[in-house]
C-alpha cells in the first residue's frame, strides 16, 4: 500500500531509507532492506545521495518490489532534465513504483564528481507538477500520453530552519502542486516540532517526522555546524557524551523522540545513514 | 565586455606543438582591458615565443577582433607574414578566434580561455545580476535575480540547504539567494509574491531571439552565402 494510502486508514506510517552501493554488489544493501521486512511500511531509495554518483534508485526500487518490500523511489532534479525526469517517472510507474520522493538536490559540487554539470531545469515543485500532469494524462508540454500512471507523491520540509516562513511557503507551493505526504528532515526538539505541526495543520497532509539516531556527541555537533535545520540540543549532545553505550544511547534517544513525537504527526522516516541495523531496534525501543 | 584570462603558457606551448612560424594577434578592445591581449602582452609573447624557438612571423595588434569584417580588412597588410605562418596564435576571446578562423585558411590558436561572469553586466560591478533568461522574474522576487543569485536557479523558494542565510554551496562567500529573496520581500510587506507557483522556466527563451539572431555572424553568413548562391 502507498504511504498516502496508509495515512488516510489512520495508520502510524513508518519509513527508513537504504542507499545504494557505489558499484553493482548488492548483497549489502538487500540485506539491509531485508532487515526492515515487517518493521516499515516503505524503504525510501536513495538518489545519487550528496550527489555521490552510485547505482540508481528507480533499479533498487524495482528489486525491492521483487522481493515484496514497498520502495520510495526518490527523485532528485539536480542530474536529469524535465525530459529524463517525466521519463523515469513513467519508467517507475511501468516497473511497480508507486510512491515518488520529489527533491531539488545537493549542489553538484558537494559530492564526488564536483565536474559535472548541474541541471536543475525543474525545481521540487515543478517536478511535482509534472507528475501530477502525468497522471491526468499529458506531459509538461501539453502532449497527450499513451495510457496514464498514477503515483503516490512526497515532498520534503525542514521543520528546524530559522527563518522557517520561507520553508513553509514553499512546503504549501508543494502541496498545492500535487504532495500527498511529507517527509522532514531530521528533528530533535519535540516542542518546536510541535510548533511546525500547528503552523502546517492547514495543510492536511500526512506528515513524517525525520529521526536520525545519533552515534556520538560528536557526530552531534558535526550535524549541528553542517547540517541545514538540524539541530541537537545541548542536554542530548551530553547525554551521548556521558553514555557508556553510545550506540545504544543513540537508539533510546531517537525512540524517546518518537514516542514524544508520535501524538504530533502521521509516521515517522528513519534515517540510519550507513546503520541500518539499528533501525528495527529504534522501532522496537519506540514500541511501534 | 568579455573578460578573458592568458591562458597558462605551457598550454600554449604545448597547442603549438609542430608549428614553427607564428603569426600574433591581439585586440585593443576587451582582451586589452583584461590584459591578456593588448600591445604589451603580444610584444611579450613575441619574446617568450621566440625565446623557446619559435619563429614569429609577424603581429597585429587590431581594434576590435570580434568584427569579422574589419578584421579581413586590417589583416590585409600582414597577408604574406601569414601565408608563410604555420599557425596564428590568437591573444584574445573565442569571439576573436573565431572570427580570425572565418576570414583565415590558417589553424587558429586560442590564447585565453573566456571568463564565465555568469550575468555580470554594466556597470554595477563586484555581482553577476542577470542570466538573459528571457522571461524576467523580479516582479515575483522582490527585485534580486534568483536565476543568478541562486545557485541552482530555483524560481520557487529556497531548497533544504540554506543554513544562516547562507547557501549550501560554498558557505563562507555566498549568501543564499531566496534567503535574500524572502528578506527583501518581507521588508516590502510583499511575501505574497513568493507564495506564487512559477511555471517551470520556458529555457528556450534562452537563445537569442529570431531577430537578433539574424544578426550574429553565422547567420549573416549564412545570408551572404543565400544571396551569393542566387
Ligand atoms: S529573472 Fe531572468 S531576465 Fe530577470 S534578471 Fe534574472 S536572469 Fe535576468
Ligand atoms: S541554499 Fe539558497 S542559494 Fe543555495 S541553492 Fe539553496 S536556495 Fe539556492
Amino acid at each position: 500500500m502507498t504511504i498516502a494510502e496508509l495515512a488516510k486508514q489512520g495508520k502510524f506510517v513508518i519509513t527508513a531509507e537504504v542507499g545504494p552501493p557505489k558499484g553493482v554488489d548488492i548483497t549489502e544493501m538487500l540485506e539491509n532492506a531485508e532487515l526492515m521486512r515487517g518493521k516499515v511500511d516503505a524503504i525510501n531509495i536513495t538518489d545519487q545521495q550528496s550527489s555521490v554518483m552510485r547505482l540508481g534508485s528507480l533499479p533498487v526500487c524495482r528489486l525491492l518490489i521483487e522481493r515484496d518490500l514497498e520502495p520510495v523511489f526518490q527523485m532528485t532534479c539536480r542530474d536529469r532534465n524535465r525530459i529524463a525526469l517525466q521519463s523515469d517517472l513513467l519508467g517507475a510507474y511501468t516497473l511497480g513504483v508507486k510512491n515518488v520522493l520529489c527533491l531539488t538536490g545537493d549542489f553538484i559540487a558537494l559530492g564526488d564528481h564536483p565536474q559535472a554539470k548541474a541541471v536543475f531545469d525543474l525545481d521540487s515543485v515543478s517536478l511535482l507538477r509534472a507528475a501530477k500532469e502525468l497522471e491526468q494524462g499529458k506531459d509538461l508540454a501539453g502532449n497527450e500520453l499513451a495510457g496514464t500512471p498514477n503515483f503516490c507523491l512526497g515532498a520534503v520540509v525542514t521543520p528546524g530552519a530559522d527563518p522557517l516562513e520561507p520553508q513553509l511557503i514553499k512546503l504549501e507551493k508543494k502541496v498545492k502542486a500535487g504532495a500527498q505526504f511529507i517527509q522532514t528532515q531530521a528533528v530533535y526538539e519535540p516542542e518546536k516540532f510541535e510548533t511546525f505541526m500547528k503552523a502546517v495543520a492547514h495543510l492536511n497532509v500526512p506528515i513524517l517526522a525525520g529521526i536520525i539516531p545519533l552515534r556520538s556527541a560528536g557526530m552531534a555537533r558535526f550535524m549541528n555546524a553542517n547540517v541545514a535545520g538540524v539541530h541537537v540540543p545541548d542536554n542530548l549532545v551530553e547525554e551521548m557524551e556521558k553514555a557508556e553505550k553510545r550506540m545504544q544511547k543513540g537508539v533510546e534517544i531517537a525512540a524517546r523522540l518518537i514516542k514524544d513525537m508520535k501524538s504530533m504527526c502521521q509516521g515517522v522516516h528513519i534515517m540510519a545513514i550507513g546503520m541500518e541495523k539499528r533501525v528495527p531496534q529504534v522501532i522496537e525501543a519506540a514500541g511501534l | 565586455m568579455i573578460i578573458s584570462e592568458s591562458k597558462p603558457f605551457p598550454e600554449i606551448l604545448k597547442s603549438l606543438e609542430g608549428d614553427q612560424r607564428i603569426f600574433i594577434v591581439g585586440c585593443k578592445g576587451c582582451a586589452e582591458a583584461c590584459q591578456t591581449g593588448g600591445e604589451a602582452q603580444v610584444l611579450e609573447m613575441v619574446k617568450q615565443l621566440q625565446q623557446e624557438g619559435k619563429i614569429v612571423v609577424g603581429h597585429s595588434v587590431l581594434d576590435f577582433l570580434c568584427d569579422k569584417a574589419l578584421v579581413k580588412f586590417k589583416l590585409k597588410p600582414h597577408e604574406d607574414a601569414i601565408v608563410s605562418a604555420d599557425s596564428l596564435l590568437i591573444m584574445t576571446c573565442g569571439i576573436g578566434v573565431q572570427a580570425t578562423a572565418a576570414v583565415v585558411d590558417k589553424v587558429t590558436h586560442p590564447g585565453c580561455n573566456v571568463v564565465n561572469v555568469g550575468g555580470s553586466r554594466g556597470e554595477w560591478r563586484g555581482d553577476e545580476r542577470c542570466l538573459e533568461c528571457g522571461d524576467c522574474l523580479l516582479d515575483y522576487t522582490g527585485g534580486i535575480c534568483p536565476m543568478t543569485a541562486c545557485t541552482k536557479s530555483l524560481i520557487n523558494g529556497p531548497c533544504g540547504g540554506t543554513k544562516d542565510g547562507k547557501c549550501e554551496f560554498e558557505p563562507e562567500t555566498r549568501d543564499c539567494g531566496w534567503h535574500l529573496i524572502y528578506e527583501r520581500l518581507k521588508k516590502l510587506g510583499n511575501l505574497d509574491r513568493m507564495k506564487v507557483t512559477l511555471d517551470p522556466k520556458d529555457y528556450s527563451k534562452m537563445r537569442p531571439p529570431e531577430n537578433l539572431r539574424s544578426t550574429i555572424m553565422w547567420a549573416l553568413e549564412r545570408k551572404e552565402k543565400e544571396a551569393s548562391a542566387k
